[in-house]
């Protein structure tokens, strides 16, 4: 039997910009699954960052309930909303959001510093294990403005796993990368989804979304659809057929 | 998340912003240093003072004629009295408890001449109790006793600047100066005791016996005396002061109180210490000003800080920081700087005291107090101005924060 992830119902969200009400989201009932590997997907404009925010505990929804591994999130106070992001939520940013002049390293053990059960003297560990696991374990005294884009995100996938989060929330994770490293950031997701790893990725490119196996589309701050994807594309054999860059020099 | 770990964090990226953290901490530097030299300067000119009055004797007592009132109330210029007489040193020294010494001093001037040279100066006529009274020894030769003022001897000692004066190189005790062409032999040279509280050098002088001086220098019709005592302690002074002021007006009848004045050194002293006292205030509040300026620094700094921050701040709080790690890392940082700063303004002071002391010759004195005074200060300034700075980090909305710009 699955176990049920997080599920919402009527998830709403609405911003008040003057006399002017906008309905950024208009009741969300979606419940997603261990295990799933997930894409968002919609125009900019369609609520798809709304809903990725209310998924990743960033915001508070103004209405409707968001359970998250048995807990109700929409319900609990700032302080412990802060511990849910650190203990069951691993985000990975279009722009990496790595802390400057700080070693890839220590940008991974970012996250065990703020939660409160970790163990401190594991947290070395801990992220050395997580920089190991997206393959760039050579470069864990390297600042981020010494990687390249792929890298830094790599460092950033390893900060997202670093704590073992219940799921991944990807906010664009390949925007701001050419298409070989795309590919290459898909390879390491899929190679995470493989172990078991749930995944939601939000993008607006149709090919990324191919990698996953579930594809959700947004519009106007409503679902308009969600089928399975029998067969996602394998980033491994795509990364094969693409012309080697000299990007990892 | 432990306080512990974010002093770690907090230190970390101080750590990463070495240039302006140490630029933020020069205010608090100069400010404690600022507060540490003046306070001592305060304390090295409160100690002179003190040692100043204490150059005096112990436990003095000066009595001198304020003004003398003649039959009709007319006032007579102060110190113009003839009221004091020897026999009223008597009877201090015979009827009052707890008296000590006492000694009759008469003050004149004289031209002084050895040999070639010449040099003019006060010449103090005393009773050999006067040395025990001002606590004075000699530096070479011998203190004159009770029976060459008996005899009314010819002789007397001399300060430091006289002999310096009259005699260079050469040994004054034994040789003969005359004072107003009247001869008088050497018996010692005083050792130096430096600067009175009033500034004035107090080794520029000749000490006689009073009885010589009396008839040899000043002449019958001079009378205007002044009477040390020496109290038995320090604990004794107001008692033996009223007792000397009752037994004079019972002595000389028709005299008010305030004819005499009976002063004693605490009365110098405290004098002495208003003024240092003042001094220190004075000084101690521009430093703390300046120590305020620095604090305002911090604010501003930990305020652009935040402001150049935001996007830090989102990620550390989509991480899993929440508003109060914000806020303790915030605070700890200028709390971080603060101290750092007051520790190496202590080492600036310490090292600012010590070359004002040398370049002034004063015994600069850095009190412990005043270390816990600039450090505590410091500490709570680096808190109160990063408590602001702090709580705008804190609050800032998470998405504004990751989305800023």
């Amino acid at each position: 039997m699955v176990k049920q992830l997080l599920q919402t119902q009527n998830l709403s969200k609405t911003y008040t910009m003057g006399d002017i009400h906008v309905h950024a989201l208009r009741g969300i009932d979606l419940s997603i699954n261990e295990g799933e590997f997930i894409a968002i997907m919609g125009a900019s404009g369609s609520g798809k960052t709304t809903f990725m925010n209310l998924l990743g505990c960033l915001d508070k929804p103004s209405s409707g309930s968001y359970i998250l591994d048995e807990i109700p999130v929409h319900t609990i106070n700032e302080m412990d909303l802060a511990q849910i992001r650190n203990q069951k939520i691993g985000y990975v940013f279009q722009s990496f959001y790595l802390l400057p002049r700080t070693t890839a390293l220590e940008n991974v053990e970012l996250p065990l510093l703020y939660c409160r059960k970790c163990n401190l003297h594991e947290r070395h560990e801990k992220a050395m294990h997580a920089l190991t696991v997206v393959g760039i374990k050579d470069r864990a005294k390297h600042f981020p403005n010494q990687l390249s884009g792929g890298q830094q995100q790599r460092v950033a996938i390893a900060r997202a796993i670093v704590n073992n989060p219940v799921f991944i929330l990807a906010d664009e994770p390949t925007g701001n990368l050419d298409t070989r490293t795309s590919v290459e950031v898909m390879a390491v997701f899929q190679e995470l989804h493989r172990e078991g790893k749930t995944i939601v990725l939000v993008t607006h490119e149709n090919d990324i979304a191919q990698y996953a196996d579930r594809q959700i589309t947004f519009r106007d701050g409503r679902i308009i659809s969600d089928k399975i994807n029998p067969n996602p594309r394998i980033a491994i054999d795509d990364l094969a057929k693409l012309p080697r860059l000299d990007e990892e020099e | 998340m432990s306080v512990f770990g974010i002093i770690r964090i907090a230190l970390k990226s101080l750590t990463r912003n070495k240039t302006r953290t140490f630029l933020t901490m020069l205010g608090i530097i100069i400010g404690v240093a600022a507060v540490i030299t003046m306070l001592a300067i305060g304390q090295g000119a409160k100690k002179i003072v003190e040692d100043q009055v204490n150059s005096m004797g112990t436990n003095v007592i000066m009595i001198t004629v304020n003004f003398t009132q003649s039959g009709s109330n007319v006032r007579q210029a102060a110190g113009s009295g003839n009221l004091l007489e020897l026999a009223d040193v008597e009877a201090i020294r015979n009827q009052v408890d707890r008296v000590l010494y006492a000694s009759p001093v008469y003050n004149t001037f004289g031209q002084l001449k050895y040999e070639g040279n010449n040099w003019r100066t006060g010449v103090m006529g005393v009773d050999a109790d006067y040395f025990f009274i001002r606590d004075m020894k000699v530096s070479s030769g011998d203190l004159f006793h009770a029976s060459d003022v008996e005899n009314g001897a010819k002789v007397c000692v001399i300060g430091k600047t006289v002999a310096d004066n009259l005699f260079g190189d050469i040994d004054p005790v034994d040789k003969i100066i005359r004072i107003r062409n009247i001869p008088f032999t050497i018996k010692g040279v005083l050792v130096s005791k430096g600067q009175n509280v009033m500034g004035s050098d107090q080794d520029d002088t000749v000490i006689a016996p009073y009885t010589t001086v009396y008839a040899r220098l000043l002449g019958q019709h001079w009378r205007n005396m002044m009477v040390l005592v020496s109290a038995q302690s320090k604990e004794d002074i107001p008692l033996v002061q009223q007792d000397i002021l009752d037994l004079l007006q019972g002595r000389h009848r028709g005299t008010t109180s305030e004819e005499f004045a009976v002063r004693t050194q605490t009365d110098l002293a405290d004098t002495a210490n208003k003024v240092s006292n003042t001094l220190t205030i004075l000084l101690a509040s521009i430093a703390g000003i300046s120590l305020l300026v620095g604090g305002i620094g911090i604010m501003n700094i930990m305020l652009v800080s935040v402001t150049e921050r935001i996007k830090e701040i989102g990620i550390r709080m989509a991480v899993g920081a929440g508003k109060r790690d914000v806020m303790l890392q915030f605070i700890i940082e200028a709390a971080a700087i603060s101290i750092m700063g007051g520790f190496l303004g202590i080492l600036l002071g310490f090292g600012a005291a010590k070359v004002v002391g040398d370049i002034m010759k004063w015994s600069v004195a850095v009190t412990p107090w005043s270390v816990l005074l600039s450090v505590g200060f410091s500490m709570a300034i680096g808190v109160f101005f990063g408590w602001y700075p702090a709580s705008k980090a804190a609050n800032l909305n998470l998405i504004d924060a990751l989305r800023y710009e």
